[in-house]
């Protein structure tokens, strides 16, 4: 992560935003809404912003209900804007990933009888986020990808 | 969590009336289809149309829904939207629920 992450404000639209998002399901709802609503997301077509509500989505829930299983604090999130997509950057001080990396997002077997009801998550980012990397570092877990146009 | 729930061609119609079925809303939707899918009815066709988001939870909840109504009750879908589709695409649910492209699609389908 860049050590400069203050947002970029040349003109009405920023090409970069940041947004702290308190780290419970409530708060993510209403901080998707933000980030989808920001001037970064705008100019994505339909599809793109289908995909990147997505992808955060998975992301901050996860974030929520695993690395903040036993505590409770804050997600930072940086969207920044270049010609072909947006590069996300989120961070959050909660629990480290299991075994200091993002699981491998295996698809669960759908078997008929007891079909699956979750586990589909980092399936959902693996397939839909570029170029993912995840660092622990200083206590902080730093996850950062990219969403294509 | 709002359902709207009727008696169309023999099947039961579920209409989601809200434009997203995410983490934040997948325990009050499964709680909802308890209720409005207690009658008899063999079918339920859930109509997504107005569903613009649904993310893994939201999924995880429709499959909840398919088993709790049990082997002898089907669950299908019906209009979904770009989205929604891609979820059930990317996780291969789409080979494991009937979907219809539109609700009248899916009537006319039970003959």
């Amino acid at each position: 992560m860049p050590g400069d992450k203050r947002p970029i404000r040349d003109g009405p639209c920023p090409a970069a935003l940041q947004l702290t998002i308190p780290g419970h399901a409530e708060a993510v709802s209403a901080g998707l809404r933000a980030l989808l609503d920001a001037c970064v997301m705008r100019n994505l077509p339909d599809e793109g912003r289908g995909t990147a509500e997505l992808v955060l989505a998975e992301v901050l829930n996860n974030i929520v209900e695993h690395a903040y299983a036993r505590h409770s604090g804050e997600i930072e999130v940086t969207l920044s804007r270049d010609a072909t997509g947006i590069l996300c950057e989120i961070a959050d001080t909660g629990l480290p990933m299991p075994q200091d990396a993002p699981p491998a997002g295996t698809l669960p077997a759908l078997d008929g009888d007891d079909l699956p009801e979750g586990g589909f998550g980092w399936h959902l980012i693996r397939s839909l986020a570029r170029d993912l990397e995840y660092r622990r570092e200083g206590g902080r877990n730093l996850l950062r990808f990219r969403l294509e146009n | 969590m709002e359902l709207q729930a009727e008696e169309q061609g023999g099947a039961l119609v579920v209409h989601v009336l809200q434009d997203r079925i995410d983490a934040a809303s997948a325990i009050r939707f499964k709680d909802r289809m308890r209720d409005v899918t207690q009658g008899g009815l063999r079918r339920v066709v859930l109509d997504l149309s107005q569903v613009a988001f649904l993310d893994s939870s939201g999924l995880g909840a429709v499959v909840a829904v398919r088993k709790a109504l049990g082997p002898d009750r089907a669950l299908e879908l019906a209009g979904l939207t770009p989205t929604v589709q891609k979820v059930f695409r990317l996780t291969r649910m789409d080979t494991i629920f009937r979907i219809h492209d539109s609700l009248s699609d899916g009537l006319r389908d039970a003959g």
